[in-house]
């Protein structure tokens, strides 16, 4: 068998820096070479393309397929259905209810029918539009609540009464699962079911849905192995779920599933699920040849989970002096047609669904359904995003209400260290909830809009095209606090695995990292490197590609890998540092207090330099492999929601500092400024980077991106229709970035990615709102919610 | 078809090209050059953009057989004499790349602009790099790479 070309070998380079330094990547070379290998690069001499035929209905049952037209295709040498999945048709992260292909039903539309492999991607394509497949097609259930069968609001409306009435579901749209449409319903209770306040704002919310849109598409090449096995070589955010799941459908044991992490353009929740994984193993064990799929922008929107969209109405009620009082909150969260992580999205944005105040009395439902639309699950944020919309607005209308600035309002109620959250657990570390919006507060303003007609047209919301030359151009600024749990909740066995290598190479002490955490873009391979080098004292430290062959590094998600891999990676230098001191010792002869490492050598705190590591060392290779894990956590109470949930909270504050055309509607972000409590920076360059990638994401959901769903059909699968921030979009960033220990975590750091995605967008909608004067409860805002045209 | 080019200098023909293939097809398909990215495919993100005949061009917009008999410089072939190009060294200096795969396509449309405009203002940049898209950096990196680009070349060039 040839090997895969361009396999990547990308993070073998040597690179300087420990702890709190900012190395360049070790992959950054390679990266502005294009020599990099992504997971659409690869190559393989016979290799066949695989293409997925999906279902153009979002509902419909299948009456019967024909595959003979496209399997008599010249050039074509599998065409695959769910008869020929070999073990459990059903996968799923945590529930298995969504089939590898589809069986009776598609309940989305998009949702893989059949494979085809061929020698040319073209004829692959050609002979898929030759499969018949004959649909009996249902009208889809598209409204999260309506899926529920409870009584809908009247977006906008922000009364208490329901108005919208019941809609009777019939027998194959009130069941799209055989448990009926509720994912699961999340309660808090906490305080006084019936508290009463001095005042009283209601506010209903909507988010729409957003895609991760990283840019790499879903791809791999797979190819089979001797023993009957199969490799893959893909782009993930968690090899060992991936492979668990693809071990269930393709009935092989772990040891015949090899994964390998190729190099991976992005992920931001998007590649959690499996896409192309069993379908290509599928079409390579089926044909005995290597099998490469890549999905094409439209397809890679049919092909991963989105962000839920959100509806929720939320009352707050406060003392005349700004004391909240009491938050009652309902939201529905659209999980489309199958499960993938909404359970844990909704555990998310019910604990922190009220966002990082202190109340008393907290009645919170919220809920996950299961409808027709695209299927959604992780996305930077998790949960998080949706409600912070929502608490910052309501925020902002009672500071209104009770003729308060909002940033009193916020710091007034603000959290702190030894709060309870919603679900009574305590924060037990820094909350540095008022300083953080005290220190965006404090941020020079950026310089007022000049006078109309002698401004740079460039500079208007609009650019060039801007056609009014600003004469109806308002200044809005806006605020937003919140905070997010780190690492997997509510009990999940949340460890990483790492392996710590140290000998001497060309008479040199080597360290070598191996763990299947995936780096996504995010720097985890600069950071293990930091971490080895920083514990180990060995300038030489070499990350070995991700891939199977170590356990489980668990996902890249939830902020966590710096946090749980990391400290996997410190503890196995930390056991491989006690073996080295210990041989150190034994060959010395003699016991010496206080031995440590510095700098390639070993130390005394009495002697000073004692030996060199290398000489300690000689032709003898310490490894050790352990797994690590954080404080433990519990799963919270159904009825009550209390519980020990969360093993770690972040915080961030933004301030945004917007233009709005409001004759035309058009918005320029002028400013957005961000102060984040990261705990420890391993890495502060790095940690810059994903404060402003972060807040450009939440930018991109305030006012431009959203995956536009009518009937349950996408409108705007491509990036012509689905707009992202450009660099003309995104304004210069001040950067505050705090670190307040947390005693809990390695190195006290907290998990950096999610929060600047979650206040960066509440805090361009306040900025529109002051600046407009119109409630504006819906995002993204578009250019006819300013008109109101 | 058969398709003939020169690709970074070099001569490169290929046969049995489907004429519906693009530029970047060939380029990453047939000429084991991936290098450019394959992000959209439909001229919406720049993360292919290569030289064709000294200007920058989408590849997944160029028909494959417009390519043919005419020079096309990539990603790859930006090295000089095996040293990164300072547009290539300023990306990874400034942390203007984290996932990279907006990161050829950025490199070139920077090398581009560089040459025309020797120290661009930042409105200039954000309008040159406008159709490159990056999901990643929030930009501010790649704007600082670009700066710290035109700093090294203008200062090289004076000497
Ligand atoms: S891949 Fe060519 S512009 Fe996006
Ligand atoms: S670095 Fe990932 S898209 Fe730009």
């Amino acid at each position: 068998m040839t090997t895969v070309i361009a396999r990547p070998e990308s993070h073998t380079k040597v690179i300087g820096g420990r702890v709190g330094d900012s190395p360049q990547r070790p992959d950054g070379n390679l990266k502005v070479r294009g020599e990099f290998a992504y997971s659409s690069d690869l190559w393989m001499e016979g290799m066949l393309w695989g293409v997925t035929l999906r279902s153009p209905h979002p509902y419909a049952r299948i009456r019967s397929i024909d595959i003979g037209p496209a399997l008599a295709t010249p050039g074509v040498s599998a065409v695959l259905t769910h008869e020929d999945v070999p073990g459990e048709k059903l996968y799923g992260m945590d529930i298995a209810d969504q089939p590898v292909l589809a069986i009776d039903v598609v309940r989305y539309q998009g949702e893989p029918v059949a494979l085809v492999a061929a020698n040319h991607p073209e004829v692959a394509r050609q002979a898929a539009k030759k499969i018949r497949v004959d649909y009996e097609v249902y009208e889809p259930v598209t409204d999260p609540i309506e899926a529920l069968g409870h009584p809908g609001w009247n977006p906008g409306q922000h009364s208490t009464a329901p108005v919208v009435q019941v809609v009777e579901l019939n027998a194959e749209r009130a069941r799209l699962h055989p448990n009926g449409n509720l994912v699961r319903h999340l309660k808090i209770r906490k305080g006084d079911p019936a508290p009463v306040a001095d005042v009283v704002v209601v506010g209903e919310y909507e988010v729409g849905m957003q895609d991760q849109a990283f840019l790499g598409p879903e791809s791999g090449l797979a190819f089979p192995a001797e023993d009957g096995g199969v490799e893959l070589h893909v782009a993930t955010q968690w090899l060992h779920s991936d492979q668990q799941q693809m071990c269930l459908a393709l009935g092989l044991p772990p040891e015949k599933v090899r994964l390998t992490l190729a190099g991976v353009g992005g992920a931001f929740g998007g590649r959690e699920d499996l896409s192309m994984h069993v379908h290509a193993c599928l079409l390579t064990l089926h044909t005995g040849k290597p099998v490469k799929m890549v999905y094409h922008r439209e397809e890679s929107f049919f092909g991963h989970v989105h962000r839920h969209p959100a509806t929720m109405r939320y009352e707050h009620g406060a003392t005349g002096d700004g004391v909240l009082v009491y938050v009652k909150a309902a939201i529905y969260l659209d999980g489309g047609a199958y499960t993938s992580s909404t359970p844990a999205v909704v555990a998310n944005a019910g604990t922190l669904g009220i966002g990082p105040y202190v109340v008393p009395n907290v009645q919170v439902d919220c809920f996950g359904s299961y409808t027709n639309n695209p299927p959604c699950g992780a996305m930077r944020g998790f949960g998080a995003v949706q409600v912070a919309f929502a608490y910052e607005a309501q925020m902002d209308r009672l500071a209104a209400e009770l003729g308060m600035d909002p940033v009193e309002l916020r710091c007034r109620n603000a959290m702190t260290e030894g709060a309870q959250a919603p679900t009574g657990q305590v924060i037990d570390s820094a909350a540095p909830v008022e300083e953080l919006l005290r220190r965006v507060q404090s941020m020079p303003m950026p310089a007022e809009h000049p006078a109309a007609g002698d401004t740079d047209l460039r500079a208007l919301p609009g650019g060039v095209s801007n056609v009014t030359h600003g004469e109806s151009v308002v200044r809005g600024v806006g605020y937003a606090v919140t905070y997010k749990n780190i690492g997997f909740s509510e009990g999940f066995d949340d460890y990483s695995t790492a392996r710590v290598r140290l000998e001497v190479v060309n008479g040199e002490p080597t360290v070598t990292v191996h763990t299947a955490a995936a780096e996504v873009g995010q720097g985890l391979v600069t950071v293990e490197q930091q971490i080895a080098r920083t514990e180990l004292a060995v300038d030489r430290v070499v990350v070995h590609g991700k891939d199977t062959r170590v356990g489980s590094g668990g996902s890249t998600s939830a902020s966590r890998q710096t946090y749980v891999t990391g400290g996997a990676v410190k503890a196995a230098c930390e056991k491989v540092r006690d073996v080295l001191l210990g041989m150190a010792r034994r060959q010395l002869g003699h016991t010496i207090a206080g031995l440590r490492l510095d700098d390639g050598k070993v130390v005394s705190d009495g002697e000073g330099v004692v030996a060199a590591i290398a000489d300690v060392l000689g032709d003898r290779v310490i490894e050790e492999t352990l797994q690590w894990r954080h404080r433990p956590t519990e799963p919270i109470d159904p009825e009550t929601g209390q519980g020990f949930a969360h093993v770690q909270y972040a915080f961030s504050a933004h301030r945004a500092v917007v233009d709005v055309d409001v004759e035309l509607g058009l918005v320029k972000v002028v400013a957005l400024d961000c102060a984040q409590d990261v705990g420890k920076a391993i890495n502060p360059e790095a940690v810059v980077g994903q404060i402003q990638g972060g807040s450009a994401q939440g930018l991109g959901l305030a006012i431009m991106e959203e995956v536009i769903v009518t009937g349950g059909m996408i409108r705007n699968p491509s990036f012509t229709d689905y707009l992202l921030p450009t660099m003309l979009d995104m304004p210069p960033m001040k950067i505050a970035v705090l670190e307040y220990a947390d005693p809990h975590a390695p190195y006290g750091l907290r998990g950096v990615g999610e929060p600047p995605t979650i206040s960066s967008g509440p805090a361009v909608a306040a900025a529109i709102r002051q600046a407009v004067g119109k409630p504006l409860s819906r995002v993204p805002i578009r250019p006819e919610h300013i008109t109101g045209t | 078809m058969r398709i003939t080019t020169t690709v970074n200098g070099e001569q490169r023909q290929v046969d049995d090209v489907w004429e519906g293939e693009s530029l970047l097809y060939v380029l990453r398909e047939r000429m084991a050059l991936p290098g450019s990215k394959n992000a959209c495919e439909q001229g919406e993100c720049g993360a292919c953009t290569v030289y064709l005949d000294h200007v920058p061009v989408c590849a997944c917009l160029v028909a494959a057989g417009q390519a043919d008999g005419r020079e096309i410089v990539t990603v790859e072939g930006l090295q000089v004499e095996g040293e990164l190009h300072p547009v290539q060294r300023a990306f990874v200096e400034a942390g203007a790349v984290q996932c990279g795969f907006c990161t050829p396509g950025l490199v070139v449309a920077t090398h581009d602009l560089l040459e025309r405009s020797g120290q661009p203002s930042d409105p200039e940049i954000r309008e040159a790099l406008a159709g490159n898209l990056c999901r990643c950096t929030g930009y501010e990196k790649i704007l600082d790479a670009v700066h710290l680009a035109a700093d090294r070349l203008s200062t090289s060039e004076k000497q």
